[in-house]
């Protein structure tokens, strides 16, 4: 093993800065002015054994450049995933396929075989974000191990190089070394500082669980992955979407069977004038009465079904209760949610027609046609009666030119109608839609007229289950704990040795350069000790060419 | 000794993390999410097709079943109607049975399609959508291939020949 043992007699494992124990310089790094601090100059280790396959797959993954790189890339590719639109917001019906070529050309197909058309689903993204979370922890682990160690065993003596080449450093001298060290360790104390001794040389730190914060906030940011990556487990995530008219009631997706909801009323309300609070006034005035949107709502009642579960079968519905979903204000029960997110007004419920006598208009009575239920004959009495051939939801001409239909929701309906009469045993055929009557057999004495549409609403809801959402928060403020624990505490350290009859001052803090000064100014107050130079500073002041200052600024 | 350590925990964690994403990867893009896959047993249904007679998958246990799902305004569905009728009439006698579950239109429509093509085979309504739920079906048509022990044999989503269809049923004889 490459061991290099310092003077001091401490071994340091290779690749060390400088010694953990009295930091002496090592190596090549004697040469430079300044001591690089980070991680107390402790071998990264990833970096000297690069032996085996598993040891270079852990050297690619413990390099920050690596990390950064992955972070990039996927920020790069999450901002390509803006430029179309995602999958799941495709119109229905469409091949995905087809339609990105269709509408964006060959970018378009490119970017749909790239498997940008659905970014979180492809397997590619999946591997960079697993990419990004294996990184973390062999960065975090690379450096956090050796960083405990270093300080854990650093020593309070230190090699005159390690104190001189130190940002903050000064040279005093004092008629009585013992008393400035008794006054600077009692000030020391008092800003609570940590002080060891040792040959009456100081070591005084504090807040060394600063140094822990990135490493903690990393370990949060892996416990939210992992909650991200449990949403794959069956049964632990559910997210299904639930249209509901009113009136309707209908088995709740997600929930193999077990829950159904019936929809009472879906209610729209907008702002509107002379109805709201005074103060509301010259906002409604200035959009208009009636324009901004109040209150989405459907009023609902959940009911569990009883009994063994047989899709199809005519199910046993016990009550659970009743609630109003509004926006953010979800039906919560057995861990599900149900969200209100969509609603669609106004669609055909029920159609009223009257049979007509064509040229006197009198009426034989009137027809009142379910969409949904539709009843095959509908009879009128004194022998006149309507007969339902066809039916046609969602009508429209087919590429053949026949009547047909696009879907079963009833948004466009058309019929076509046979009309019986006393006069007209046999029947007239008639084909009625919206603002349209084709009499295929010629000129009928009857007519179906329209006299009258019964709209309902419809509903949108969400149907939500997350059992990762508390490990998503658990990570979340474990994060945040390791943000604030390197953001608000520095770790600080000052050392304070007899050379040669002087006394020397060093320091060094992770962070907040100008708050080490200002304590430091402080604590020596009186002492007779000379304030450290900032070498750092005085070197970049050297690089620009400007005046040297003095050593107390 | 301590190199060989090192060793040994950079390869334990490195397939720790390495089973964390290939779990990952794989429940993602090699497990099929849907509810029922080819293997497992067809989940049970009660429906009542247009005659009145009521049907129950787990009573067709010793018959194939050429289970379809269906919708008048679906222009594939139409297509491979009249196929399926046809080998229909071949297969019943061998223990296939066909239902053909519509996916809840209006008794008339699915009357009026079922008259126009002459089917043969029970044809019946899914009021709820809770088959479609159960099955999780959605494009149509989906054919579910079901043997004589209940169990998914094949789906088939997408229209299919005469020739499919009849390889189909073979397939499912009991």
């Amino acid at each position: 093993m490459e061991h290099v043992k310092c003077e001091c007699g401490h071994v340091n494992p290779h690749g060390t800065v400088f010694c953990e124990s009295c930091g002496k310089p090592l190596g090549e790094n004697a040469e430079k002015k300044l001591l690089d601090m980070r991680y107390e100059g402790s071998a990264r280790r990833s970096q000297t054994y690069n032996k085996t396959i598993i040891d270079k797959i852990w050297a690619f993954f413990s390099s920050v450049k690596v990390g950064v790189a992955l972070i990039v890339i996927t920020l790069i590719a999450s901002a390509i995933g803006t430029i179309f639109p995602q999958e799941m917001y495709l119109p229905p019906n469409v091949s995905p396929a087809e339609y990105y070529e269709d509408q964006y050309g060959w970018l378009g197909k490119l970017y749909y075989q790239l498997g940008f058309n659905d970014l979180y689903g492809s397997w590619w993204y999946m591997l960079l974000i697993a990419s990004i979370g294996v990184s973390l922890v062999i960065c975090s682990l690379d450096r956090v191990i050796p960083l405990y160690r270093a300080l854990k065993r650093q020593g309070v003596t230190r090699h005159p190089n390690f104190l001189r080449r130190q940002r903050l450093f000064s040279v005093s001298k004092v008629a009585d070394a013992d008393d400035v060290f008794k006054q600077v360790k009692e000030k020391l104390a008092q800003r609570r500082y940590h002080i060891r001794e040792e040959n009456g040389n100081i070591l005084a730190e504090k807040g060394r669980f600063s140094r822990w914060g990135p490493y903690v906030n990393h370990i949060g940011l892996i416990i939210f992955l992992i909650g991200a990556m449990l949403r794959f487990v069956p049964g632990m995530y559910v997210d299904e979407v639930l249209w509901i008219r009113e009136g309707e009631t209908k088995e709740i997706p997600g929930t193999n069977g077990k829950y159904f909801l019936k929809n009472e009323k879906f209610i729209f309300e907008t702002y509107e004038k002379g109805k709201e609070n005074e103060v509301f006034n010259a906002a409604i005035d200035r959009v208009g009465s009636g324009m901004v949107a109040k209150n989405y709502q459907t009023n609902v009642v959940l009911y569990q079904r009883v009994g063994p579960i047989i899709a199809g079968e005519e199910p046993k519905l016990k009550k659970v209760k009743e609630y109003k979903i509004r926006v953010n204000e979800p039906l919560k029960y057995d861990h599900y949610a149900l969200y209100q997110v969509d609603f669609k007004q106004n669609e055909p419920y029920k159609m009223a027609f009257q049979l007509m006598d064509k040229t006197s208009g009198k009426s034989f009575g009137t027809v009142v046609i379910d969409l949904h239920h539709p009843k095959p004959s509908y009879d009128l009495g004194n022998g006149y009666r309507v007969e339902l051939l066809s039916y046609f939801p969602d009508f429209y001409f087919d590429d053949d030119g026949n009547p047909s239909t696009k879907s079963k929701v009833p948004n466009n309906p058309a019929f076509v109608f046979k009309m019986f009469a006393p006069d007209k045993p046999k029947g007239e055929v008639s084909f009625v839609a919206i603002r349209q009557t084709i009499e295929p057999f010629g000129n009928n004495k009857y007519k179906m007229a329209f006299s009258g549409l019964e709209t309902r609403n419809v509903s949108g809801l969400t149907v939500r289950r997350d059992f990762t959402l508390w490990i998503l928060g658990v990570g979340g403020v474990i994060f945040m704990i390791g943000v604030i624990q390197g953001m608000y505490w520095n770790h600080r350290r000052i050392w304070l040795q007899r050379v040669n009859g002087e006394v020397w001052l060093a320091a060094h803090t992770n962070k907040n350069w100008f708050g080490l000064k200002n304590e430091i100014r402080r604590v020596i107050e009186g002492t007779g000790l000379a304030m450290p130079i900032d070498q750092a500073e005085e070197e970049k002041k050297a690089a620009q060419g400007g005046q040297v200052h003095g050593a107390t600024e | 000794m301590k190199k060989q350590q090192r060793l040994v925990m950079r390869t334990v964690i490195l397939l720790l993390l390495l089973a964390a994403v290939g779990y990952t990867i794989y429940s993602n893009f090699f497990v099929d999410k849907a509810k029922v896959k080819v293997g497992s047993t067809a989940p049970d249904f009660v429906l009542t097709d247009l005659s009145g007679k009521q049907h129950r998958l787990s009573d067709y246990r010793g018959k194939g079943v050429f289970l379809n799902f269906w919708g008048t305004w679906c222009k594939p569905c139409e297509k491979e109607m009249p196929y399926i009728n046809r080998q229909y009439s071949v297969y019943k006698n061998q223990g296939v049975e066909v239902l053909a579950v519509n996916v809840g239109e209006t008794k008339l429509s699915v009357q009026n399609f079922v008259d126009r093509f002459g089917l043969t085979f029970p044809v019946m309504i899914d009021r709820e959508d809770q088959v479609m739920n159960a099955y999780d079906v959605d494009r149509l048509p989906a054919t579910y291939l079901i043997d004589k022990n209940g169990k998914v044999k094949g789906i088939i989503t997408g229209t299919m020949t005469e020739e499919k269809v009849k390889q189909y049923m073979e397939s499912i004889k009991p």
